[in-house]
């Protein structure tokens, strides 16, 4: 029974898997030629990669609303064993390194079966985040140059990163016409990446950003072609190339240097970030799903090998869990694997239908996109985040950085680990209490009075995670949990870090997860480092001066007798109930303007995670009803709408009223009683007053003008409007 | 082992022997049992003198005190005297670890333990005067000695005067037979969680049934778990007075390296221990 509804609501989540899917394969096409290029593979690669990613993970993968491709991070790997294997022979380096990521992806499988997937559980964070950064200072420097047009620029990465003033100079001076418009090119797309955010118009962003910058590039083609008088000024050689036949064409793996070490560091190497990046976006991901559900980490790595074995035969690169197409997924209401599915399923119409005007691309556009991937994943943000936790953390993030940097990825993860446990050791004065306890069990779980309780003793760290979370796992996130670390001497960052992890899954699932015995006055004197510092639940913010729109709302609060508080960490609690923070997590709330009833508020939450993350401060409206509303939404009608529609939602006609029904778009699940509900009253409200998109639960109605800060003037009509509503309903 | 006739404490002359005397005679007076005591080394007359004038300090014993004085490897000596005098109670003492909260058992003591015939009961912080006994967490395994200590620990507590005992049921994780990795398979082992609890519930309460507990509150407690463990940190973080253990099987050379059981309360002692035998 449960199997035929289960089915049934996968067949109703078609449409909108397929939109998402569509959407998704718009950034993988541009992305997946980029990561290729950037690797030193052949462009279509990174496209087999998505292909055969999408179509296995999805059939047989355990993650729900994850894209799998190319990856970020093995962009800086594969280009290495590319160069090393192949000894100045590109082509023959790509085909060893075919053959090594066929055996990474076996490994991958193994590790899968052995229930080992989590790999990166036993690393410590700040050394991740360490080596992500130099990765994507490895992408940067590189591509930098590409972006510029110089497609000879070579060296390490330092020699790259100092060569960037030169490259600029040279791109001004150049007399090559052909490197100058490509130069200009790579240069307009970055800034299309770095703005493309900050515009926030619906009609805008339905195309995602990379695909803006290959359908203008392209276009920009076509304009040469057929308008202007003059010849396509970018040469040929900086221009993407596929092969002629892409389905007859596929490289195939060379196994013959397969007892070499540098073979086998390539594939530790590749192994190494293919599942931690997979499964930093996994967890990622999940805390986005908008069904909440668990993925089967290791379910997933196996599919993940599959994947990367087939794809590896075929001529493709490995196949991960990347971050930024899952969170568009997320953002665009994919809901099930068939997105996946989806998104290689275009990818394929893509390649067979456009590979004519996809050899139009310049190289410099698609560096451009993935200097901002590189840029996003080194941002200074991030530093800034880490020293914020401490500077210990700092120092394990920068030794992590420079060694990975100035020698391979495997060494300076290794260092990274070593690093973090030698400053663990000195913080605590005390290396007897790691050797000792190291494999002891110290996790007691048991529930009582219908509460899970956790006691860790000892030390918790990066060291002895694993046990803690076998422990944590156990707990369906419904429930409540405590943890207690009172018996410990020591609890890690990346401990800490994760219990504020789960922290926030199970506030996500309505249960409570709280931990307890770090304020111990008398164990925090002994160490009182950050590693053990309190949760940082959320930004609290402090009081502190009024800005000048502050005032003015104080004004306006007075005015109108309503209450006003410029600091308030409440009211976050209903937000999410709402659709709209399904797949958006809520940082702060301020500003809080409120009568009885209407409650308005800045509130800053972001939408996906890591490096496709987000951050968007809104004002928003929240109407507590006197008397029960139907679940509905309701919103301009127009182009946007109407792609909805086709993703499987409808709109709601409210008879005798052709006029709102033209003009707005109504949906929900009741249509009986949302019909009951719209009384000519309040359609008459609606249609005289302007238009906002509206939702609304049983907590009430939560009104959002556009997606910003509201000005002042703005906040008063939100005000008004609020109060109207309030009245006719 | 339920009724205690005879006890036996071990006296080296550290300045641990005062407190460790006092309780003994408190426990000797509250069994009604014959207090022995034995020395490993030679024996001289300020010894004796000075044992002496410990004992006067203490309470009045009710059965004459009976001394040892033996040369030897301590660790046979004890376990021998043991065996001839017929001990069912041995007292031993720890050591509480420089400027920690954590107390151990010592490499002789670890051994008696291991070793002994007889019951052990390991002290972590005799003192002079009595403190009250509020709490005893007793093992609840699934194990034939198991009816055995519990209906111990139901003696201790009436003599001691507790009033409080938890049973602790430890099922290791093995048994769920589900492995968490998704949703799926976390309803899973939610629900075979619960019916082992209820299982192992049962199985206590049937032999709950023959032991009277007239004003005392027993709860069970069922941890999934390392055995042994789980136990030991269970008693620390309910902060018991006393945790009663079954006696261990046979040890061999690999459970020392690879600890389990009872090695790991040796290791670090969350509250004063009885081993049952």
């Amino acid at each position: 029974m449960e199997k035929k509804k289960a089915f049934k609501t996968f067949l109703s989540d078609i449409p909108q898997n397929l939109f998402s899917g569509f959407v998704v394969s718009l950034i993988a096409l541009p992305l997946g030629l980029g990561l290729a290029l950037a690797s030193g593979a052949p462009p279509i690669s990174g496209v087999i990669a998505a292909i055969v990613g999408g179509t296995v993970v999805s059939l047989i993968g355990g993650a729900n609303v994850t894209i799998t491709g190319p990856g970020n991070g093995l962009v800086v790997v594969i280009l290495a064993s590319i160069t090393t294997l192949g000894e100045g022979n590109m082509q023959q380096g790509f085909l060893y390194t075919l053959a090594a990521i066929v055996i990474s992806g076996v490994i991958m499988i193994i590790l899968g079966f052995i229930r080992m997937g989590s790999l990166g559980d036993f690393f410590p964070g700040s050394a991740i985040q360490g080596m992500l950064a130099a990765i994507g200072i490895g992408i940067f420097a590189k591509q930098i140059h590409v972006m510029f047009g110089n497609l000879e620029a070579k060296g390490s990465i330092i020699e790259l990163l100092l060569h960037i003033p030169e490259g600029i100079l040279n791109l001004i001076k150049t007399t090559d016409s052909s490197m100058f418009y490509a130069g200009l090119v790579g240069i307009g797309s970055f800034l299309i990446m770095v703005f493309y955010s900050k515009i926030r118009n619906r009609y805008f962003q339905l195309i995602p950003a990379p695909m803006w910058i290959v359908v203008l590039s392209v276009g920009m083609y076509y304009y040469f072609e057929l308008v202007a008088t003059s010849a396509y000024p970018i040469d040929k050689r900086l221009l993407i190339s596929l092969p002629d036949d892409i389905l007859s064409n596929f490289a195939f793996p060379d196994f013959s240097k397969i007892y070499h070490a540098n073979f086998i560091n390539a594939v530790i190497a590749i192994t190494l970030i293919a599942s931690i990046e997979s499964l930093l976006s996994i967890k990622a991901v999940d805390k986005l799903d908008p069904l909440k559900r668990r993925s089967n980490v290791n379910k997933d790595i196996r599919a993940l090998g599959i994947a990367t074995v087939i794809s590896g035969f075929l001529g493709g690169l490995n196949v991960v869990t990347v971050i930024a197409r899952s969170s568009v997924n997320v953002n665009n209401k994919g809901t099930n694997r068939s997105a996946n599915f989806f998104h290689a399923a275009f990818l394929v119409a893509f390649i067979l239908l456009f590979a004519t005007e996809l050899r139009k691309i310049p190289l410099p556009a698609l560096a451009a996109i993935l200097v901002f991937t590189g840029y996003k994943l080194a941002s200074p943000n991030n530093i800034k985040k880490i020293f914020s936790i401490g500077s210990e953390q700092l120092i394990i993030f920068l030794i992590t950085l420079f060694t990975t940097i100035l020698t391979s990825l495997i060494t300076g993860i290794i260092v990274g680990i070593l690093i973090t446990f030698i400053i663990h050791v000195i913080i605590n004065k005390n290396i007897l209490l790691f050797i000792k306890n190291i494999l002891k069990p110290n996790v007691l779980m048991f529930k009582e009075e219908g509460k899970y309780y956790v006691s860790v003793k000892n030390f918790s760290s990066f060291l002895n995670y694993t046990k803690l979370k076998t422990k944590l796992d156990q707990i369906p996130e419904s429930e409540e949990a405590i943890i207690d670390f009172s018996l410990c001497d020591f609890v890690d960052h990346s401990v800490m870090e994760n219990m504020n992890n789960y922290t926030e899954s199970f506030t996500r699932k309505g249960g409570h997860f709280e931990v307890i015995g770090l304020d111990d006055s008398k164990s925090g004197s002994e160490h009182p480092f950050a590693l053990r510092k309190i949760l940082p639940k959320q930004i609290i913010p402090k009081e502190g001066v009024l800005t000048k729109r502050q005032k003015s709302i104080q004004k306006i609060s007075e005015e109108m007798h309503w209450k006003y508080y410029a600091f308030s960490a409440q009211e976050t609690e209903e937000l999410p109930t709402f659709g709209y923070f399904k797949t958006r997590k809520i940082d702060k709330v301020s500003n809080v303007l409120s009568n009885e009833d209407c409650t308005i508020m800045d509130v800053q939450f972001s939408e996906g995670e890591m490096i496709a993350k987000q951050v968007i401060k809104a004002t928003i409206l929240h109407i507590h009803t006197t008397k029960p509303v139907p679940s509905f939404t309701l919103d301009r009608e127009g182009i946007f709408e109407y792609l909805l529609d086709f993703a499987g939602y409808k709109d709601i006609h409210i008879e005798g009223h052709s006029d709102f029904t033209r003009r707005f778009y109504l949906s929900g699940k009741n249509q009986e009683k949302i019909r009951a509900f719209f009384s000519d009253e309040l359609v008459l409200f609606f249609e005289s007053n302007k238009q906002y998109h509206i939702e609304a639960t049983i907590n009430g109605l939560l009104v959002i003008g556009n997606e910003r800060l509201s000005s002042v003037k703005e906040i008063k009509a939100l005000a008004y409007f609020g109060m109207g509503l309030q009245k006719t309903i | 082992m339920q009724k205690i006739h005879k006890i036996l404490i071990g006296v080296a002359f550290s300045p641990n022997l005062k407190p460790n005397i006092f309780e003994a005679v408190r426990l000797a007076n509250m069994f009604d049992a014959e207090l022995v005591g034995v020395h490993v080394g030679t024996k001289s007359n300020k010894k004796k003198t000075d044992l002496k004038a410990l004992l006067s300090k203490a309470d009045p014993l009710k059965k004459p005190f009976k001394t040892i004085w033996k040369e030897g490897n301590p660790v046979n000596v004890i376990i021998e005297t043991c065996a001839s005098e017929q001990i069912d109670l041995l007292i031993l003492g720890a050591i509480q670890k420089e400027n920690l909260l954590k107390y151990y058992v010592g490499s002789i003591a670890r051994k008696i333990t291991r070793k002994a015939p007889c019951s052990v009961l390991l002290l972590i912080k005799p003192s002079v005067l009595r403190v009250a006994c509020n709490h005893i967490v007793v093992n609840g395994l699934k194990d034939d000695r198991t009816e055995e200590t519990i209906k111990t620990a139901f003696v201790f507590s009436k003599l001691l005067h507790c009033n409080k005992i938890t049973i602790v049921e430890e099922v290791s994780q093995g048994e769920l037979h589900v492995k968490v990795s998704d949703d799926k398979t976390l309803r899973k082992s939610s629900i075979a969680r619960e019916r082992l609890s209820t299982r192992e519930n049962q199985r206590v309460k049937h032999i709950l049934e023959d032991i009277k507990s007239k004003n005392i509150t027993v709860n069970t407690q069922p941890i999934f778990g390392k055995r042994g463990y789980s136990i030991g940190h269970y008693a620390k973080v309910k902060r018991a007075d006393l945790l009663v253990m079954n006696a261990p099987n046979k040890l061999g050379f690999f459970d020392r390296i690879f600890p389990h059981d009872i090695e790991y309360i040796l290791s670090e002692l969350p509250t004063d221990v009885l081993i049952v035998k």
